[in-house]
């Protein structure tokens, strides 16, 4: 890559940076995304009919909000927040900032993708559990997230991958990382290197983490083989 | 054990409501085994869910051990189920659990402390024979292996109550063999009542003492497995006993009688006999006795449970009176005749 730079390389500290500022933004902010939107999406498979916690009720005006919340478009969610960042963080530009909208607009996501892989689960296992005597707290901990380990962890790839997109779009309103970087000097000062290179640099960093995830989620399947 | 009266339970599916259970009562003993047969459909799975409430009866009591479960709290609930082990058609193991893990997770639930559980896992393990496979995961065992990890997960908390849903139909015909056999050792060593429900009469035949039958969601005959075996009073059961014991006797049999001469006469009987009468020469001496020709047409003999069990249809020639007799001479030892055609 650094031939790729020529006399150019006063980019590559800045393209590191950037790197680095992306990491941090995606990492952060699906390690957020899933501490509200995994239990979102234990509710909204346990509130399922005939489940251990049903409640038409709540199950349906969760899921409305949940789909409602995905139907925005993300460039649009960033603009609609910036006055809720602006009050939060003080600021709506800059890395810190952008963790704001990225973890509100993955939360939805994650409680999707959380329901999808406890849906897999089967009926009987869930069964035997009650017929034994257990709570839901222990169906859910013992049960449901334990079998289901594989899947949600090639979720976590998943949402970090779509994190990665989004701080991109973050990017070009400011957001830093390395969407700010290709807008600005890719785009606006025409500097075609720094647009490859950063898209170079986006597609080992979505490819390392499919490969993280399927591998951590292939160790463990193939441990119960 | 189980006293269960006047239970039924309505369904709605698709706007139609299904009358699953149809007034069902039933009792079952303290130590025994009890079968409920029926073929698929018929509500047998519904009533046994019904009896750890994984499925809420829409009428009637339910009494366990004198406890009335349908009126149970949420903790209670809990509370007595870890007291009715249940063992299931597709075994339904946590993949993400050894062996070992698995049965430790009843014990788990219960809140047993650490020790006292590892140690009561080793000994369930033995006890069904998986000892070596501590470690390994469901996916690596066979099925029969697989139903093992599953009784000894229904037997760690102790239960004094097993349920059993099919818990055979999964497996070939050899390794049903083993699992009954350990279900049976284990109703003998622990006195542990269990129900099981199957729509194989092969199983009911080899475990059960007593067995109900169920048709349309109604039980229709109800008795000890002998007693239904050699006298099934209604056509369903009729047809489950015809499925593993032969009693129908090929048509052209009926009509293939040897000529009688003179003043002897023919009759066509069978013979049932249970229990102890079926080891005693009885036939032979018949014939000593009353000096009768007897052709020997069609038999059977089984064992139920631990009781021989079987049928004779045998043609009798000879004189009237000596033929009255030696029926009678047979009933007086305790076999069933019934005369299926005179000539």
């Amino acid at each position: 890559m650094l031939e790729l730079l020529g006399d150019n390389s006063w980019m590559a500290g800045k393209v590191l940076l950037a790197t680095w500022e992306t990491i941090y933004m995606v990492l952060i902010s699906t390690v957020l995304s899933y501490l509200a939107g995994l239990p979102l999406g234990i509710i909204l498979v346990t509130t399922n009919e005939n489940h251990i916690l049903e409640n038409k009720g709540l199950n349906q005006v969760l899921g409305s909000i949940v789909n409602a919340a995905r139907s925005i478009p993300f460039i649009i969610f960033l603009i609609l927040l910036i006055p809720f960042t602006r009050f939060l963080i003080g600021t709506s530009i800059g890395t810190v900032a952008s963790i704001v909208p990225l973890t509100l607009a993955a939360i939805p996501f994650v409680a999707r993708i959380v329901e999808t892989s406890l849906k897999e689960i089967e009926q009987g296992l869930i069964e035997a559990a009650v017929s034994m005597g257990a709570n839901a707290r222990q169906i859910i901990g013992k049960v449901l997230l334990p079998e289901a380990m594989p899947s949600l962890l090639l979720g976590v790839a998943i949402t970090a991958i779509n994190l990665v997109g989004y701080s991109a779009m973050a990017g070009i309103v400011g957001g830093g990382g390395l969407g700010t970087l290709a807008y600005y000097y890719g785009y606006q000062r025409y500097e075609d290197t720094v647009m490859w290179i950063t898209v170079i640099v986006l597609i080992i960093l979505v490819q390392g983490m499919q490969m993280l995830g399927d591998n951590l989620a292939g160790k463990i399947v193939n441990k119960r083989r | 054990m189980i006293e269960i009266k006047n239970l039924s339970k309505v369904y709605f599916a698709s706007g139609q409501e299904v009358l699953a259970l149809d007034d069902v009562s039933l009792t079952v003993q303290k130590g025994e085994i009890f079968g409920i047969i029926g073929l698929s459909g018929a509500g047998k799975s519904t009533l046994i869910r019904c009896i750890n409430m994984l499925e809420k009866p829409t009428r009637g009591s339910i009494a366990v051990d004198g406890q009335e479960i349908t009126l149970l709290s949420q903790h209670e609930l809990r509370l007595a189920r870890q007291k009715i082990g249940m063992i299931f058609q597709q075994f339904n193991l946590l993949s993400s659990r050894t062996v070992f893990d698995n049965v430790l997770f009843p014990l788990e639930i219960a809140g047993v402390p650490k020790q006292e559980a590892a140690k009561q896992v080793q000994e369930l393990l033995e006890l069904v024979g998986l000892t070596d496979k501590a470690e390994m995961h469901p996916a690596q065992l066979s099925g029969g292996q697989k139903q093992r990890v599953g009784i000894a997960r229904a037997l760690a908390n102790g239960p004094k109550l097993l349920l059993s849903d099919e818990a055979t139909s999964a497996l070939d015909p050899q390794t049903t063999r083993s699992i009954l056999e350990l279900l049976k050792d284990i109703n003998r060593r622990f006195h542990l009542t269990i129900l099981l429900i199957t729509h194989d009469m092969n199983v009911i035949k080899k475990v059960c003492d007593r067995v109900a039958v169920i048709d349309n969601a109604r039980i229709v005959e109800a008795g000890e497995v002998l007693e239904v075996f050699s006298n099934p009073n209604t056509p369903t059961s009729h047809s489950f006993v015809n499925a593993v014991i032969s009693r129908e006797i090929p048509g052209e049999l009926l009509h293939n009688s040897v000529e009688p001469s003179g003043n002897s006469v023919s009759k066509l009987i069978r013979v049932s006999f249970i229990g102890p009468s079926a080891g005693k020469p009885l036939i032979s001496s018949m014939i000593r006795r009353y000096d009768l020709d007897v052709n020997i047409i069609y038999g059977n003999i089984d064992r139920i449970k631990d009781t021989p069990f079987g049928n004779l249809t045998l043609e009798i020639l000879g004189h009237p009176d000596l033929l009255q007799k030696a029926l009678a001479y047979l009933r007086s030892q305790g076999l069933e005749i019934e005369v299926l055609r005179n000539a």
